[in-house]
């Protein structure tokens, strides 16, 4: 076992990791805090155990919380009865099958009694069971086991992970964006290491970080963020190394306009130090004219210091500003993936401007109407091919000797997607200039405040 | 180019998809001095396409255009010589999602075909992952590991010519990912155990048939794989199109007729139909490519 321990080091669970929690097909995604009290399927338990373990083991829940990593024998099925019915001609649905009651149940529980012993208590007091057909069997213990199975099983976080898991948990978070749809997009817009990505979302981060993933931190991924601040609870989950957050930028899309036609200043601003400390003194003179002295002072000092690190945190808004915007600049992005609940159209419309001819883009909507539009539009404008807009149908099968069939539910939709190759638009006078080839126009310096767009939201 | 990395300029030697219109491409290899015949007119490579950009309108001999596109894998599983029958990208992209295929995985797989899958593997295992496909068929393994060379990808895959039911993927304890696609799945299920990581992975196999399904269940299950799950994925494509709907003449509405014009009965005009753009499914769908099953192997 020794001489494993290196080997298997990148696969153990570390303090501070983002794991995922599985427990039947319902997933969670936490992250490690040493004494942190987690809830999960109405049960709750410490990590603490889990540190060191191997990504993917199961462990038992026991009382007090701790986990307990169970032993691979403890898998086996409890009852495995020899005796069953051929058919239900027999069995009387009169309520009175089940000997236990529930208070003996929450006894045995008290008791201590492991989930295994009381699914077999509940097989042995139970007069219909050996009556019963052996798939009818397999599927009382199988419904039991869910109920009284004290199990987690932790996982290493993906994109497939992730996606099922919003998609069981918090559907309307994701724009009702399916794991088989949030695939096509993957692959339709070729996402892939050292590519220049646009990425525009409000999946809590899912979409954003299924294309980190898919890239593997290499190339830049370019967030087009609406409002204050882009959102990425979700790309946390997936727990990426630190290199990878140096390959993903930011820019808010309320500057598009202004980028596009070259009013966007990203230049460091040159007295605009002095304009904000006016500001600051305008907002706190009006508000410490009746304060002491003393109070005054320390008051003042406490705002210098409060401005000194707004600026340090506007210049480090700017710098990103300036990167994100340099990328965009040369209009020579590699792709386009956009799934948001605004109205696709404008959305595509503007961002279609970054890109370079011959590129890949998809954009998701829940509806489909806003899709026609955007194609109608992108019919009319041109500059695009390959136009196709499609859904996916997914359909579970449960695979099992004499009993294969499609599982009952399936998924009602999982959105939609148009998708095409960008091209070279058409010159409108012959002279061969072509928009997409022609070079980045020239910045105009005008003042821009970075923080307009918060303003104007 | 590379199918691995984008370029902007058609260079000699390079493989360049033609547009033609809807639904209607051809891949073609640039050439000094080579010829390609299109519907509309010839396409000469070396002043039509070597240093032109990707995306770029091309004008051919006979007045009409198409446009030149950087090649991709879906691009490429469109356009692509048939050796096989081929994955569609429907299947890859649930495929490349469900085995978790990312940079730097080492996937094995067999069989080769066609490579439509083995490009789509290796854009997304690039660049510092690796394929491991094997393909029975003498001519086809030779094909796929030539187009491979041609398509600057060759670094990244390797082509082992053997009878992956008996001789398994040619290395063991490496692989990420594993994907079956093959008459007898089940037969491979444990060359695909000993080709994986000790550490576990992925495992996917492609059947048609709902019999081969039960069998590669079965198998797994036997080798101690976990999470089984059996699944498909449909395309619908929808064409976006205006349609008319006539409205029906009711005659005259008398009732609606005020007081003032009561003494002149109205003419009935007729009815212009109301145009309304919506989405059409095709007549005929395709309904079933095959059943994916997907596994995850635990440590061993």
């Amino acid at each position: 076992m020794a001489d494993n321990v290196d080997e298997d080091a990148p696969y153990r669970i570390k303090e501070e990791d983002y794991v995922v929690l599985k427990r039947g097909d319902i997933f969670k995604a936490v992250q490690i805090v040493p004494k942190k009290k987690v809830i999960f399927e109405k049960q709750w338990f410490f990590l603490d155990n889990a540190v060191g373990q191997l990504y993917g083991s199961t462990f038992d829940i026991v009382p007090g919380g701790t986990l307990q990593p169970r032993k691979p024998k403890d898998a086996e099925s409890p009852a495995d009865a020899k005796e069953a019915g051929t058919d239900n001609r027999n069995i009387q649905d009169d309520g009175k099958s089940q000997k236990l009651t529930r208070d003996d149940i929450e006894n045995f529980k008290e008791q201590g009694l492991t989930d295994q012993q009381i699914i077999q208590q509940l097989v042995d007091n139970s007069s219909t069971f050996i009556g019963k057909t052996k798939y009818a069997q397999d599927k009382y213990i199988k419904k039991k086991k869910k109920k009284y199975e004290n199990i987690v099983t932790i996982l290493k976080p993906s994109c497939r992970i992730l996606a099922l898991m919003y998609h069981g948990r918090e559907p309307g978070k994701i724009c009702h964006l399916r794991y088989d749809t949030l695939a096509q997009m993957l692959t339709l817009a070729n996402i892939h290491a050292g590519s220049k990505v646009l990425v525009f979302e409000t999946c809590a981060g899912l979409l954003l970080g299924s294309v980190m993933e898919r890239m593997g931190g290499y190339g830049s991924v370019i967030q087009m963020y609406p409002g204050g601040g882009p959102v990425r609870a979700g790309v946390e989950s997936f727990g990426f190394p630190a290199h990878f957050h140096d390959t993903l930028h930011e820019f808010p899309v309320c500057h598009v306009n202004a980028l596009l036609a070259g009013t966007l200043d990203t230049a460091p601003p040159k007295d605009a130090s002095a304009g904000r400390d006016a500001e600051v003194k305008m907002e706190t003179n009006s508000a410490a004219d009746d304060v002491c002295d003393p109070e005054k002072e320390a008051r003042e000092k406490r705002i210098e210091a409060k401005a000194e690190e707004r600026k340090v945190k506007q210049e480090e808004k700017r710098k990103k500003l300036a990167s994100a915007a340099a990328l965009l600049e040369g209009r020579n992005a590699d792709g386009l993936v956009i799934a948001s609940r605004f109205h696709p159209c404008p959305v595509l419309m503007g961002m279609l401007k970054f890109l370079a001819p011959s590129r890949p883009f998809v954009v998701y909507s829940q509806y489909k109407e806003p899709l026609i539009e955007c194609y109608t539009k992108l019919k009319e404008q041109g500059g695009a091919v390959n136009l196709r807009l499609a859904d996916t149908w997914l359909r579970h099968y449960q695979v099992l000797p004499n009993r294969t069939h499609p599982v009952l539910l399936m998924s009602g939709g999982g959105g939609f997607l148009l998708s095409g190759t960008t091209v070279a638009a058409d010159a409108p006078k012959p002279a061969g200039a072509q928009r997409a080839e022609g070079p980045a126009p020239k910045r105009l310096k005008l003042l821009y405040s970075v923080t307009s767009c918060r303003r104007s939201l | 180019m590379s199918f691995v990395e984008y370029s902007d300029l058609i260079r000699d030697g390079d493989v360049a998809i033609v547009y033609l219109g809807h639904e209607s491409m051809m891949h073609v290899k640039v050439k000094q001095g080579a010829q390609t015949q299109t519907r509309y007119g010839v396409i000469r490579h070396s002043s039509d396409l070597i240093g032109r950009r990707y995306g770029s309108k091309v004008t051919c001999s006979k007045g009409g255009w198409v446009y030149v596109l950087h090649p991709t894998p879906e691009l490429w599983t469109v356009t692509l010589p048939h050796r096989t029958q081929i994955l569609y990208t429907t299947d890859i992209a649930t495929i490349t999602m469900m085995l978790e295929l990312k940079p730097g995985c080492v996937v094995c797989e067999s069989g080769t075909g066609s490579g439509s899958l083995s490009h789509a593997i290796l854009r997304s295992v690039a660049p510092t992952g690796h394929l491991h496909t094997v393909e029975f068929h003498q001519q086809r393994a030779e094909k796929a590991a030539e187009e491979f060379k041609e398509h600057g990808v060759d670094g990244l895959v390797t082509v082992r010519n053997q009878d992956v039911c008996k001789d398994g993927f040619g290395v063991s304890g490496v692989a990420d990912a594993v994907f079956l696609d093959i008459p007898s799945p089940w037969e491979a299920v444990r060359h695909a155990k000993a080709a994986m990581k000790r550490q576990g992975g992925r495992v996917c196999s492609f059947s048609p048939c709902i019999e081969q399904v039960q069998r590669t269940c079965e198998a797994l299950a036997e080798e101690g794989f976990e999470e089984i799950s059996t699944l498909e994925v449909l395309l619908r494509v929808h064409d976006v199109r205006t349609v008319y709907l006539p409205l029906p003449d009711f005659g005259a509405d008398l009732s609606a007729q005020t007081d003032d014009d009561a003494a002149a009965p109205t003419e009935t005009k007729p009815q212009t139909p109301v145009a309304l753009k919506t989405t059409t499914l095709p007549r005929e769908m395709q309904g079933h490519t095959g059943y994916l099953t997907f596994a995850s192997k635990p440590r061993t």
